[in-house]
């Protein structure tokens, strides 16, 4: 029985401690004085960036597609 | 291409990533400024990670029950693309840390935890590697990936909380907390880690399909010696 207490206020406490986080509030959306890009966002220069990332990405993909379809033909042509 | 559901799925999913982890709206919080988008590529490498070592731990106890090697293919596939993702994780959380916390490496509890972490896979591949019978390599490899990952989740998520850690979600850290997340960054981060983690998934399975290749080719030219 008191090994049982234990365990559940051990799990409380556990429980306390975890409740120890900053919330995020809607006031941290609208924080001015902390500095972000925003002269590069209004400028649109992050739509440039934007654009290389997904430029970048897209010939990522289309190799990785390439190469799976090298395999299925591989594989195509070990079972004939 | 096989299956291609859910590969488009992936591709679009990261697509999103990318461009919503740049343009949507993130909180303004000190010290982090607008590397709090990082969250979208840096957490999900370890989120990822975690759930490819699930699947290979899985595969692992398939094939010891089985004696299938088509298992250990999965397991193996899946523990090397979850190193390449623990890396990158490691490497990109260096990287932001040097801009937060103020040093490169700063011997905090999780650095420390994930980086004996990731000793002990790359002592998975060194033992598999150092086996020449498959069988044996096989089921070696399947135990240590078991114990390995028994390891591995308390050392990266419970030992790094019993101290004071940078890290978010460990000790009493400010800034912003990654297990206390608001909506707004939910709405990325989620889809994030479901598309890195296909797309770590859709890299393990071509390599699986090259390995059972190989050996499709190796049985055929000790049939023809024969």
């Amino acid at each position: 029985m008191k090994k049982w207490f234990l365990i559940l206020f051990l799990a409380c406490s556990l429980q306390a401690m975890a409740q120890e986080k900053i919330e995020i509030t809607e006031a941290d959306y609208q924080n001015t004085r902390i500095e972000m890009a925003d002269l590069m966002r209004s400028e649109g220069k992050i739509y440039v960036l934007v654009g290389i990332i997904v430029l970048v990405f897209a010939g990522i993909v289309v190799y990785v597609i390439n190469t799976d379809k090298k395999v299925s033909r591989l594989e195509k042509l070990l079972q004939e | 291409m096989r299956a291609s559901w859910w590969k488009i799925l992936t591709i679009t999913l990261l697509a999103y990533t990318l461009i919503a982890g740049l343009l949507l709206d993130v909180p303004r919080l000190p010290i982090l400024n607008e590397t709090i988008r990082a969250l979208y590529f840096h957490v999900t490498m370890w989120f990822g990670m975690i759930i490819m070592l699930v699947v290979a731990v899985v595969y692992s106890v398939k094939y010891l029950r089985s004696n299938d090697l088509k298992h250990d293919d999965l397991a193996i596939e899946f523990t090397n693309a979850a190193i390449l993702f623990g890396v990158l994780g490691i490497v990109t959380g260096m990287l932001w840390a040097k801009f937060t916390w103020g040093d490169y490496w700063s011997g905090d509890p999780k650095q420390n935890a994930s980086a004996i972490g990731l000793l002990m896979y790359f002592a998975y591949l060194v033992l598999r590697n150092s086996l020449t019978d498959v069988h044996q390599r096989a089921r070696i490899g399947a135990v240590y990936s078991i114990f390995a990952f028994a390891a591995f989740i308390p050392l990266i998520f419970v030992l790094p909380r019993l101290t004071d850690s940078l890290h978010p979600g460990n000790g009493g850290n400010p800034g912003f907390n990654a297990y206390d997340l608001d909506s707004k960054l939910r709405m990325v981060f989620y889809p994030a880690i479901i598309a890195w983690t296909l797309l770590g998934t859709w890299l393990s399975f071509v390599r699986v399909r090259l390995r059972r290749v190989e050996r499709k080719i190796e049985d055929k030219l000790i049939n023809q010696v024969l």
